[in-house]
């Protein structure tokens, strides 16, 4: 094309330069206004991000009846995925996330979420001590959204296939059931693996699991490779967890209570199991975008959430422990038991026993900085994974 | 039909002055058709495609996630460096290539029956029959193998019925192989059927007069006419393979990361877009050098 | 080309096995629509109808479906006129880069849909554009133009020009012209894109996934059952509906669309 070389070059810069002009764009800056002193007439819609199992219509139902939000929940696996949602397409895509420690941290610094009234929210006042105002959603004395529950990575497992009953992580280190093993498709998983170094060598002298150094994350690292040949499949999906255990793939794993309740109420021959190492964990906020577009109804969902009532139907659904003390009772009279089981009165010991998720930052607290933060933390995870 | 009688004598109307106005002068015409499908095109996707290009070569800060402009090889330079990739690229390229393989074997026996052996009636029906899973989601079918190939899955069900045993199928790249055989078989079907209907058969006719064997026809006459079709369907069984991240998640096992995965999750997942971007360059060079050997073949005429 | 009785019977075998292997996983969809449990195994455990009325009454997939259709039917629109248009620009006229346009117009398709996806996400995020039903669309119709665009081109290749030359001798204006002669002759051809532009835009998901907000297309709000994996038989209750519903156009457009000795270029 000899006469319309000069037309296309002309073309290609001018496409260049449009392009570089177009992501030369600023980023968007959250602006903070003050929480607003009562809830105003409801939006008719609520865009949520959530958990798998968070928004059953067992009790979202009833809150759309009740207050006439519509709500539309986009599920994501990891908290990763939910910071990311948050921040799409400018901020103001969807209204509320539920997100745990190691994202709400995270989506405060990064302006995606605001502070909330939580004198809006009479329930609040019932919250277990702990996660009234748990610094890993408030900063400065501001509630950046209510607590909403928490929870054990447990270990699952087949209980015909596995016998007698594990009681130690090593079963899913250890070689006894190779190609029939499942853990979570996620890099804060080397949290678990530093958690199970931390017992069975302590000589690296891991104390927290989410602050490691170099050597301390490569050795949490190596374990995980060599555990890779054990590995059926890493889930991603809650279904991943459910699929794999009814249809023989893998006899044990880590897992979320919810995979294990899915498939008790399907019969399936399983258990679940806080093994003696301990256990990571996630507490759950339900945070408020700083550009929703619907904050009334996000209000309205902030209280009906904390309800004793529902708070109990979403423990017992999903298998988790309600933040409101006065949900043990209602737990008894949906499923006997339950309360005790899912320890939602019990002592602060427990609490204090679960390692809660938070983001790895370069501070390690008591003056040293040469922690790996989590950039780290997700390249080592897909080197594991590739 | 044009009213020629009823026009005559009459002073042409607005529109058909315009028409003829239009008429002299090509080169608007040419202007004015191409200009809004290659509008859509350059404002809309080069230009989004070059934006993502150019964000390859910058960074993300670790707290906040936000993207630093500044222009930095160091997203080239772990992906070069680190073997994690290099093992995915290939497994990538390679289960590509196997599906696209495997494909045009299944394909062109059945394009062949189907365009010359099968009496029009039943091509209706199988042409429909090729189509029509095409509309069962995408999703549903990959997830029903999963059912099939699990452990406890219909696959081992019926080998063990039969006293086979049983295959460890599910959740590996052997797995990947068949499912993504299976989704994109219909688009291989559809070209190869069309190119070798096109082939005349006076052609194969006078091989054979001439005293060409059965094989020999085929490997001289009817394949090389067929080939655009087999080539225009291996762009999409290819390039379908290569950026898939849902098949992967579904049926895949614990090492069977694609590059799709790869890019998804640092674009859906750890929102570094330019990692991403720069790991996405890979399946755009390969199906760039791709399509361009292609079109030196004649398959864009047989899309 | 006479093929002996041997190569016709053993063609037809593997024709048959091919089906099979096409419509095993089809006919496990449509039977597990009928699955009494929540989460999918093998054999199945009975056979239920509890799930039809239950997907029926389902609002979160009504609107999804809703969605797709509607978002499926303007990128198809936009792709037939954007497609034809690039058709008659690249068959009637000369003009620099014409080669460059069939390749610039597959792009879309032969590059992966994440590409595609991820390109739009950050082009919309840069302009600040919210996520809606038209950012969908916007990227549904990129990559069904092309299909459009190629069997528009194969049709008006197998032209003859002179049938249009004859039209204006006669006296027909532009319009006419194109009223009378162009749109009958590549009719047909619209008609087979368009219906395979449908088919892709129903069931895209990944450049979706990118492209959509808070809202739901079916195959989204497939992905989502599936994630949480419970509910499972409602998806195969609505396969079942969409193939059901299709078979008909399916195979009216096939009956229309099928040119003596030669296939209409479909795909």
């Amino acid at each position: 094309m000899p006469e319309g070389r000069w037309k296309w070059a002309t073309a290609a810069v001018a496409v260049v330069v449009m392009a570089v002009a177009a992501g030369c764009g600023s980023s968007s800056s959250s602006s903070s206004s003050k929480p607003p002193t009562k809830i105003g007439k409801g939006e008719g819609k609520l865009n949520l991000v959530a958990w798998e199992g968070y928004t059953q219509p067992e009790w979202v139902k009833p809150f759309e009846t009740q207050t006439g939000c519509k709500v539309s929940s986009k599920f994501a696996g990891s908290s990763d995925e939910m910071v990311t949602l948050m921040r799409q397409g400018g901020g103001s895509q969807y209204d509320m996330v539920s997100a745990s420690g190691d994202a709400s941290l995270r989506l405060i610094r990064g302006g995606d979420v605001k502070p909330v009234n939580v004198n809006l929210v009479p329930s609040w006042k019932d919250f277990i001590p702990q996660l009234k105002s748990p610094s890993h959603n408030t900063v400065d004395g501001k509630h950046y959204g209510v607590s909403v529950q928490w929870g054990p990575n447990v270990l699952l497992y087949n209980t015909q296939a596995v016998t007698p009953g594990p009681t130690s992580w090593s079963v899913i280190y250890g070689p006894t059931y190779k190609g029939k093993v499942s853990v979570p498709d996620n890099p804060i998983q080397i949290a678990d693996a530093a958690l199970y170094l931390s017992k069975t060598n302590p000589s690296l002298g891991i104390t927290d699991p989410y602050e490691l150094n170099q050597k301390q994350l490569n050795a949490a690292t190596d374990l995980l490779k060599k555990q890779k040949p054990l590995i059926k499949k890493y889930w991603a999906l809650s279904s991943d967890e459910s699929d794999l255990f009814k249809n023989g793939d893998v006899v044990v794993g880590a897992a979320w209570p919810i995979a294990v309740k899915t498939l008790e109420a399907d019969k399936q021959p399983v258990k679940d199991t806080i093994p003696k190492e301990g256990a990571t964990g996630w507490a759950d906020t339900w945070m408020l975008s700083a550009k929703a577009k619907h904050p009334n109804c996000a209000y309205e969902w902030m209280k009906y959430i904390s309800t004793p009532k529902v708070q109990a139907q979403q423990a017992v659904s999903y298998g988790e422990t309600p933040v409101n003390q006065k949900a043990c009772p209602l737990m008894d009279q949906i499923e006997k038991g339950s309360c005790a089981r899912l320890h939602a009165n019990a002592p602060a010991s427990y609490f204090n026993s679960i390692k809660f998720w938070k983001t790895p930052i370069a501070d390690c607290g008591n003056g040293k900085t040469d922690c790996q933060d989590y950039t780290v933390w997700q390249k080592k995870w897909q080197e594991v994974k590739g | 039909m044009a009213p020629v009688g009823a026009l005559a004598g009459r002073p042409p109307g607005a529109a058909r002055r315009a028409s003829a106005w239009l008429f002299r002068r090509p080169g608007l015409r040419a202007a004015l058709t191409l200009t809004p499908p290659l509008g859509w095109f350059v404002l809309l996707y080069l230009a989004a495609l070059v934006a993502l290009l150019v964000s390859a070569f910058w960074s993300v800060d670790p707290f906040t996630s936000e993207v630093v402009h500044k222009w930095t090889t160091a997203n080239f330079k772990s992906l070069i460096e680190d073997p994690t990739y290099r093992r995915i690229a290939f497994r990538t390229i390679g289960i590509a290539a196997a599906v696209t393989i495997t494909d045009g074997i299944l394909a062109f026996p059945f394009a062949y029956f189907a365009a010359r052996v099968a009496p029009r009636r039943l091509q209706t029906v199988l042409f429909v029959l090729v189509l029509l899973p095409l509309w069962s989601s995408y999703l549903v079918r990959v997830y029903a193998w999963r059912l099939i190939l699990a452990h406890d899955g219909a696959l081992n069900w019926t080998l063990d019925k039969l006293h086979f045993g049983s295959l460890n199928v599910g959740y590996s790249n052997w797995a990947m192989w068949i499912v993504f055989s299976y989704i994109w078989l219909p688009f291989m079907i559809v070209p190869v059927w069309t190119a070798i209907e096109r082939v005349p058969d006076s052609l194969l006719e006078a091989s054979m007069d001439l005293g060409g064997s059965v094989w020999r026809t085929f490997r001289s006459v009817l394949l090389p006419l067929a080939l655009p079709g087999l080539i225009a369907g291996s762009i999409f069984t290819f390039s379908l393979t290569l950026g898939d991240y849902i098949t992967p998640t579904l049926v895949g096992g614990a090492s069977s990361d694609f590059i799709g995965n790869v890019v998804y999750r640092n674009v859906g997942v750890a929102n570094n877009v330019p990692f991403a971007a720069a790991f996405a360059t890979l399946p755009m060079i390969v199906m760039g050098i791709y399509l361009t050997v292609a079109r030196r073949l004649g398959a864009f005429e047989a899309l | 080309m006479r093929e002996s009785r041997l190569t016709r019977v053993g063609l037809g075998i593997w024709t048959t096995l091919i089906l099979l292997f096409l419509f095993v996983p089809i006919v496990i969809i449509v039977v597990y629509a009928f699955n009494p449990s929540n989460v999918q195994g093998w054999p199945l455990p009975g056979l239920s109808t509890k799930w039809f009325s239950q997907t029926w009454h389902d609002q979160g997939m009504r609107d999804a479906l809703w969605l797709s259709i509607r978002a499926a039917l303007l990128a198809t629109t936009i792709s037939i006129l954007l497609g034809s248009a690039a058709a008659f620009a690249v068959h009637r006229y000369r003009f620099f880069g014409r080669e460059t346009v069939s390749f610039l117009l597959v792009l879309p398709l032969a590059l992966p849909g994440i590409i595609t996806g991820m390109a739009l996400n950050s082009f919309f995020s840069f302009w600040s554009i919210d996520l809606s039903y038209y950012t969908i669309v916007i990227g549904h119709a990129t990559f069904c133009i092309v299909i459009v665009y190629n069997n528009v081109v194969a049709r008006l290749r197998r032209t003859s020009s002179s049938l249009i030359e004859a039209s204006m001798d006669l006296g027909a204006s532009g319009l006419q012209t194109f009223r009378y002669i162009t749109l009958p002759v590549i009719g047909t051809a619209l008609l087979a894109g368009g219906l395979l532009a449908f088919a892709l835009s129903f069931d895209e998901v990944i450049v979706t996934t990118f492209t959509a907000g808070a809202q739901n297309t079916l195959p989204i709000w497939i992905f989502g059952k599936i994630r949480i994996g419970q509910q499972l038989p409602e998806v195969n209750v609505v396969v079942l509906l969409v193939l059901l519903v299709t078979i008909v156009p399916v195979t009216l457009a096939q009956r229309l669309t099928r040119e003596p000795r030669a296939a209409a270029g479909v795909g």
